[in-house]
């Protein structure tokens, strides 16, 4: 008998027993991939943009629009290079499903954003046609928009100049993200801020909620900061600007301390599942004590009798916690398909790394106490049952 | 019989000390369930009953059509003035219709904890009808603002949880210096506001008009009069809402978010619970496997023996999950926090531990007893009495 199959013996010898704590491994690791997955969520938006741009926004609140006018004054800070704007556009889509849609001026969005993919032509005729919208792919495939099609989209803010709020834009192109991140960044959809100027019923012309700015370098975002919110210090129409990253976070911590306590409980979770799963572990090494004292005369060392132990322990932990994760993923899939991307639960190759690590952990803790029992048995009292 | 079973339960309780470990396993396994199913929920109850303490029956909210939210609905000064003078608004103490024309806008603060990151704070711009319209809206600290002065008084939600809106200090919007005068509470998600006259407001923010108008119905009928004056109205393009509506609709996406968000980590949690409780009775059934023999041989039937294997396993659960609502309660009852709203909003509210929840906390845990308990507990009454008394 080699060593592995004496441990997958061993631990099919109370079958129930390993049954039982391996859907309870199981269960613990679907709710950890599941946590960690929505947890990723909260702190992820911020890490894959670089700190080359600045949002500008009124300092007040994003929700008061800003002149457009701005932006040659923008431009002439040293460092900008470059600056676009976009403006909410309050996209609802069908009944009550809100779209995140912007309008922006074409082409200077398309010089900030070079992470946006679009074929040359695509940008073009989405500058040159009023009516013109571009999707992101991401949201294109969610609804099955094809480029040439009529695309209509109420805003539950914005009438137009006919009173309704039922608009309909041309889609001319969807664009991808450059990699992995920005790929996951493409659920929005743009218009022309020309359009929307002249067409929304509220004389709003020339005003947006934020202006991006693209710096040549980007150690001067500080000072571009502090250059930029003094120069329109005391004006109505103040400004704050910060990193895209700080705005991003900002963004998520508004969800606040919802976000904290769900994670907290889920923790919790976890480790009461860790404690049960602990508790079986010793209680099965508990249990095998003359068993273990037997291997031990039979010449096996103190140092192979841990490794029984610990290899129970981590196969038992490492096949449910694999199946754990393999079914939070596919749980994660429907969730977000069952909400409609309203929750988006994805166990992606760091929430699955992290899994992995999980796994080493939870085995060497509920492992190393039983094993290390068993490794200082001494063989006369074990068999004398003291 | 039932002499039996609970003589029999209580040999088997009486010796739980002997074997605590897995019988805690059992506890801490419930407690686990019930004192996270408890607080999910109770986040949702008092985020609901916050929202839903806001309004009045008798009272209706208008807004632009098709806006669902005040933050994007705006009219200008004359249809404001048009629906104010609609038939079916109740008449206020002065003469006049009791509405208020209302304007909402947004400013930042920081939370308490942070130092960078402002969160949006609603800042509503009310006409003095607005304190009639919630009588139960209290100034108890400070004073009122004065109309036409850039005043605030701040609801003492925000005052909990955000900085630089102390009473006495001094707000920067748009260019301009706004002091705080007084705080004012109402139990209710105005408790998340900052109010000011709106017209102090309407100049600051370059507006001329306002974003909703509150307004008492005149009585039973007052709500299809209004509807109807409304609908003939061609210069209007407005909907009519009850005001305890809208801000019960509110409530609709975070309820359903947080009850998911329940129902899915308790089913899952209940789940592992059920295996470990599983576990443990049979462990504690194997360990006195010849225990229960010897009373099978003395006289004692079956069916005893599984009644005992299952009092004994709901109780253990039945204490996992007391203590898990007490966890639950300790750490939660009454917490203060504060979230988005459907208004791009911070809304502040307390979570609230009700009864009820901890009976439904409670339930489930009796039923994760139940189903832990059973197969254990037939096993035990089932063993053939000749192979466990062999057993060593």
């Amino acid at each position: 008998m080699t060593k592995t199959s004496f441990v997958i013996a061993n631990l099919f010898r109370k079958r129930t027993r390993t049954i039982l704590t391996l859907l309870s491994v199981i269960m613990a690791f679907v709710l950890f991939g599941l946590l960690q997955s929505v947890n990723s969520l909260f702190n992820a938006g911020a890490d894959f943009v670089g700190a080359t741009r600045l949002m500008t926004q009124a300092r007040v609140s994003f929700t008061q629009p800003l002149p457009t006018g701005m932006v040659p004054k923008l431009e002439a800070v040293p460092g900008v290079e470059r600056v676009a704007y976009s403006m909410w556009f309050g996209g609802v889509w069908q009944e009550n499903t809100p779209l995140f849609v912007f309008a922006i001026d074409p082409l200077r969005y398309r010089d900030v954003y070079p992470e946006y993919v679009m074929p040359d032509e695509q940008w073009q005729t989405f500058a040159h046609t009023r009516t013109a919208m571009i999707a992101g792919k991401v949201l294109a495939d969610q609804y099955g928009w094809k480029v040439g099609q009529k695309i209509p989209i109420s805003s539950n803010i914005y009438p137009q100049k006919n009173g309704s709020k039922a608009w309909a834009f041309d889609l001319v192109g969807i664009f991808d993200g450059k990699d992995d991140a920005w790929r996951k960044q493409t659920n929005i959809a743009f218009i022309q801020s020309e359009y929307f100027d002249e067409a929304n019923s509220f004389n709003l012309k020339g005003r947006t909620n934020f202006f991006i700015l693209k710096l040549a370098d980007s150690k001067q975002a500080q000072a571009v900061s502090k250059t930029i919110d003094a120069m329109f210090e005391n004006s109505p129409d103040e400004t704050k600007t910060q990193t895209e990253k700080d705005f991003n976070l900002g963004f998520v911590k508004q969800i606040g301390d919802i976000a904290l306590i769900v994670h907290w409980i889920l923790f919790a979770v976890f480790f009461t599942l860790l404690l049960v799963v602990g508790n079986t572990m010793a209680q099965s090494v508990r249990e095998r004590v003359p068993e273990l004292a037997v291997l031990k005369t039979l010449g096996f060392t103190d140092g192979s009798v841990l490794f029984f132990v610990l290899a129970e322990a981590f196969s038992l932990c490492l096949f449910g916690g694999l199946l754990g994760l393999v079914l939070a993923t596919a749980l994660g899939a429907m969730v977000e398909k069952g909400t409609g991307g309203q929750f988006v639960v994805r166990l992606d190759a760091g929430v699955w790394s992290i899994g992995i690590l999980a796994i080493v952990l939870m085995s060497l803790a509920v492992g190393l106490l039983p094993g290390l029992r068993a490794r200082r048995l001494r063989i006369v009292d074990a068999l004398a049952g003291r | 019989m039932f002499r039996q079973a609970f003589a029999i339960s209580g040999i088997g309780i009486r010796s739980i000390p002997e074997r605590w470990a897995p019988s805690l396993v059992i506890v801490i396994g419930l407690a686990g369930v019930v004192g996270v199913f408890t607080a999910l929920l109770a986040m949702a109850v008092g985020f609901e009953s916050t929202l839903k303490a806001t309004g009045r029956s008798d009272a209706v909210i208008i807004m632009r059509g098709g806006s669902d939210e005040e933050l994007n609905s705006a009219f200008d000064r004359d249809s404001t003035d048009v629906i104010k003078q609609e038939p079916g608004i109740a008449t206020g103490a002065d003469g006049k219709p009791l509405a208020s024309a209302e304007m909402m806008v947004i400013a930042e603060l920081l939370r308490r904890d942070d130092t960078k990151n402002g969160a949006n704070i609603t800042v509503r711009g009310v006409e003095p009808a607005a304190f009639a319209l919630r009588p139960h809206l209290k100034i108890i600290a400070g004073r009122n603002f004065t109309p036409g002065l850039r005043e605030l008084i701040v609801g003492s939600g925000v005052l909990r949880q955000f900085q630089g809106a102390d009473i006495g200090q001094v707000v920067r919007m748009r260019g301009s210096n706004w002091t705080v005068v007084g705080e004012f509470e109402s139990g209710d998600s105005h408790d998340s506001e900052l109010w000011t006259d709106i017209n102090v407001a309407r100049s600051t923010f370059g507006r001329t008009g306002s974003s909703s108008v509150l307004a008492a119905l005149e009585g039973p009928g007052g709500l299809a009069k209004l509807k109807a004056a409304i609908a003939a109205e061609p210069r209007l393009t407005v909907d009519v809402l009850r005001e305890q509506d809208y801000f019960s609709g509110q409530t609709k996406q975070f309820r359903e978010q947080i009850g998911f968000l329940a129902g899915l980590v308790t089913v899952i949690m209940a789940l592992g619970a059920v295996f470990a409780a599983l576990n443990s009775m049979y462990a504690a059934v194997a360990a006195r496997g010849k225990e229960i023999a010897t009373l099978r041989a003395i006289g004692f039937s079956g069916t005893p023996v599984l009644i005992s294997v299952m009092i004994e396993a709901l109780l253990l659960a039945l204490a996992g999950g007391v203590l898990g609502a007490l966890i639950a309660y300790v750490l939660f009852n009454n917490l203060s926090v504060s979230t988005l709203g459907q208004n791009f909003t911070q809304v502040v509210f307390n979570f609230k531990v009700t009864p009820q929840l901890v009976a439904r906390g409670l339930v489930i845990a009796i039923v994760i007893g139940m189903i832990g308990g059973f197969l254990p507990a037939l096993r035990a009454a089932r063993a053939p009495v000749t192979t466990s008394l062999r057993e060593q």
